[in-house]
């Protein structure tokens, strides 16, 4: 079974113990662009190393990145359940943690769409929060979105210590922020040692859904079926999926039936080949 | 408003819509319809090779527009402006129609309008009525309508066809048949006809026509749906793919074209717009084979076109969906490119969604029509994935109003208390940062002692097993982000050791 990324360059230990993490081009793109974290709950408790790779890619493009310990969730299973008035608690919190922010990154799309999409429209009859929604609505971004658009980020000059073939999952939300999907692979092309390979239905929904997973399982499990076997046929050794809950759901089912390939996050990708690249000594020498 | 029903006093016909519903249920059991769809390889096989084709081919065709999304944008305003003026365009339908030498008949619901097809059926001596596709007329089931009326009813549509030589029903919008095989189709057949067993298409399509050609000129009257009617100028426009249409609305004697009540649209400039855009997303052509536009009867000294036309508009529930927050799904024009987006049409089907209306439209025309509790599955079996949102011609947000259905659910109580209590439970623990914090060490807890050898979890107990029906779950790992980002910054504060 192949294993990526190899051991101990990005889940193998802390982070702070790779070699010439935060000494390297720093300051080389925005100076200081102040960046709030918004890791989301899933991403919290099961894949804290996609929040650690986003504080040290953005970090590295030169960000200073900020993380409000007091967020949580930011309601969005209680909104899609019809559970209004619950969401609009934790919407009302999570505006109040995020209002002294200059940008707002988040590495799911869903929960990014939530923000953007849905706060405003929460608040329809509350013009005080609707106003503060939309404030925090319009300066929030996907990871993706936050690298191309704003840092306009260039990966050319790095590598991956070895050959490595992706594929990439459409994450559904990422309709309502306006992205296609081309930006991730185009960030991913620009990486050395990084092949492309592309993903059959690429578009179509993984079937996580939240409770829709729990809730309607025989479909949800068809439908990621179907994902995890297009997945398989590209022969890929990586999918990349932008959004902690189809990542879950994706890896879940493609550990259940076997299936060789990871499942990673492109902020993982990208900090592994931020710290593959070579010291900024032996440029120097 | 003045219209001839007073003059065709309904006779009623036994309803085939149980307990007075306004859609017909063929298959009231979401649950396990769906489950035993979300098994059939051959199904998905099948639906792969039609609609997730069909999908590609809309999204192809529309890149042929200068600019898709704009013109999207324009036919869903001109819906919405019509949808807000509907009493008027209605009225100016109607007085075009008459103009013309046509007769317009208003039903409120299914019984009025099967009667007053019924009646004018009667009235013209018709034994046999040839059909052209229209899913309103599913809707009002009225083939049982007419059968039980003593009236011959004959779909011409080559899927509705099959169908109905075999007492089955469409489960999408513009392809019927699509759940069926075609070795399925060639027993259907060679019972139909008598003749020896093929499943050659083309073969079947010629008996069918052979046949079909002999009964459109046998038949005195003709029943057609209506894709679009322009207020302006009285017309009814069909859009088809097969000619059938043609044939049911101009050889037969009468015509009855059956619409819902917001099929109209102002002007006949407004058409080019829906032209560009419903074959596309329908059947991703740039025009259908056959776009007929009719005014009226036939006038003296024109060759062809019946001699009665009758324009038939059916309410059914509508007006009550217009004057509520579900205004905009009236605004669809049938074209299934919602279903054909779909991934959980894709895997479940048309016949789960179990009345006429498959897909993401279904879902939400279903439960509105005929009521929440009924069909309360409809609204929540969807990932809200928005790729229904994206193909649709006429920009309806099903994905936001699913979601307002579910609000509508829970306030009303239908959303049973369990789930209720989870939700409150859960979003008061992460109203605080300590409870949130208690809560993820508490999953952490259990989860890792459920996890096996491998670090996943094979069986999560209770209302949680469905996930780990089809696939594994993470155990967290050990440290959660908060605590590795705190040691990361607390590393970068201690002066640097060792290596520089």
């Amino acid at each position: 079974m192949r294993s990526w990324p190899p051991a101990g360059l990005v889940d193998g230990g802390p982070y702070h113990t790779l070699p010439g993490w935060t000494l390297r081009n720093r300051g080389s793109y925005n100076a200081a662009m102040k960046v709030t974290l918004f890791v989301t709950c899933l991403t919290d408790l099961f894949a804290p190393q996609v929040g650690m790779a986003l504080v040290k890619t953005l970090e590295h493009f030169g960000c200073q990145v900020n993380f409000p310990a007091a967020q949580t969730c930011c309601g969005q299973p209680a909104f899609n359940n019809g559970f209004t008035a619950e969401a609009r608690v934790l919407a009302r919190r999570m505006i109040e943690v995020l209002a002294d922010s200059e940008h707002i990154v988040t590495p799911s799309g869903s929960c990014g769409a939530m923000i953007r999409e849905h706060y405003p429209e929460l608040f329809r009859d509350d013009p005080l929060w609707q106003r503060r929604a939309a404030a925090i609505a319009a300066r929030s971004y996907e990871y993706v979105e936050f690298l191309t658009r704003v840092l306009r980020v260039d990966l050319r000059g790095f590598s991956l210590p070895e050959k490595t073939t992706f594929t990439y999952h459409y994450t559904c939300h990422l309709r309502g922020l306006g992205a296609t999907g081309q930006e991730t692979i185009r960030l991913l092309e620009q990486i050395g040692n990084a092949a492309f390979v592309p993903l059959e239905k690429a578009e179509q929904c993984c079937g996580f859904g939240g409770a829709f997973a729990v809730q309607y399982a025989d479909i949800s499990g068809a439908m990621v079926r179907d994902k995890v076997e297009c997945g398989a046929r590209t022969g890929a050794a990586v999918m990349i999926v932008n959004d902690g809950g189809c990542a879950m759901n994706i890896d879940g089912a493609r550990h259940r039936r076997g299936d060789g390939f990871a499942v990673r996050h492109i902020a993982e990708i990208i900090a592994a080949a931020i710290a593959n690249a070579p010291p900024p000594e032996a440029n120097r020498s | 408003m003045k219209h001839s029903l007073a003059n065709a006093p309904p006779r009623e016909p036994p309803s085939p819509n149980a307990s007075g519903m306004a859609l017909p249920v063929f298959y009231p059991d979401f649950l396990s319809e769906a489950r035993r769809a979300a098994t059939d390889d051959a199904l998905h096989n099948a639906l792969d090779h039609s609609v997730t084709g069909k999908d590609y081919d809309r999204r192809e065709i529309l890149r042929e527009l200068p600019d898709a999304d704009a013109l999207r944008d324009l036919a869903g305003r001109i819906k919405r402006h019509t949808l807000d003026h509907l009493d008027y365009y209605l009225e100016l339908l109607e007085k075009n129609v008459i103009r013309h030498g046509g007769r317009v008949h208003f039903a409120s619901d299914h019984r009025q309008a099967n009667a007053v097809v019924i009646a004018i059926a009667r009235r013209a001596g018709a034994k046999l009525i040839v059909k052209s596709k229209s899913m309103v007329s599913e809707e009002m089931r009225l083939n049982d309508a007419l059968a039980q009326a003593g009236i011959e009813p004959l779909e011409t549509d080559l899927g509705e066809f099959i169908l109905q030589a075999d007492h089955d029903h469409p489960t999408h919008l513009v392809m019927p048949v699509i759940h069926r095989r075609a070795p399925d189709i060639g027993r259907v057949f060679a019972q139909r006809f008598q003749t020896p067993y093929t499943e050659d298409p083309s073969a079947l399509a010629e008996m069918a026509r052979t046949y079909l050609r002999r009964r459109f000129n046998e038949a005195d009257m003709g029943v057609s749906g209506v894709n679009f009617a322009v207020a302006r100028t009285g017309s009814i426009v069909i859009c088809t793919n097969e000619g059938n249409g043609r044939m049911c609305t101009t050889r037969p004697r009468v015509h009855v074209a059956i619409m819902g009540l917001e099929k109209v649209i102002p002007e006949l400039e407004d058409l080019p717009v829906f032209l560009k855009l419903l074959a596309r997303s329908a059947s991703g052509q740039s025009l259908t084979q056959y776009t007929s536009i009719s005014t009226g009867p036939r006038r003296p000294g024109e060759h062809d076109g019946p001699e009665e036309f009758h324009l038939l508009i059916m309410d059914n529930g509508r007006s009550r969906l217009l004057a509520g927050d579900y205004r905009d799904v009236l605004r669809c024009i049938r074209c299934g490119a919602c279903l054909n987006a779909c991934p959980i049409y894709r895997k479940v089907g048309g016949r789960s969604y179990g009345s006429v209306y498959p897909g993401p439209i279904g879902a939400l025309l279903t439960p509105l029509m005929n009521g929440l509790a009924p069909h309360q599955h409809l609204p929540r079996a969807s990932s809200l994935c928005g790729a229904c949102y994206e193909a649709c011609p006429v920009k309806i947000n099903i994905p936001e109003m699913l979601i307002h259905l579910r609000k509508d659910m829970v306030d009303a109580r239908i959303t049973g208390p369990a789930q209720r209590l989870v939700f409150g439970l859960w979003s008061w623990t992460l109203r605080h940062g300590w409870s949130y914090r208690l809560g993820q060490v508490a999953q952490r807890f259990f989860m890792r002692r459920l996890r096996g050898p491998d670090g996943w979890i094979a069986r999560l107990p209770g209302p949680l097993r469905g996930w780990t029906q089809m696939r594994d779950f993470p155990a967290p790992p050990r440290h959660d982000f908060r605590h590795l980002y705190k040691q990361y910054r607390r590393a970068q504060s201690r002066p640097p050791s060792g290596r520089i």
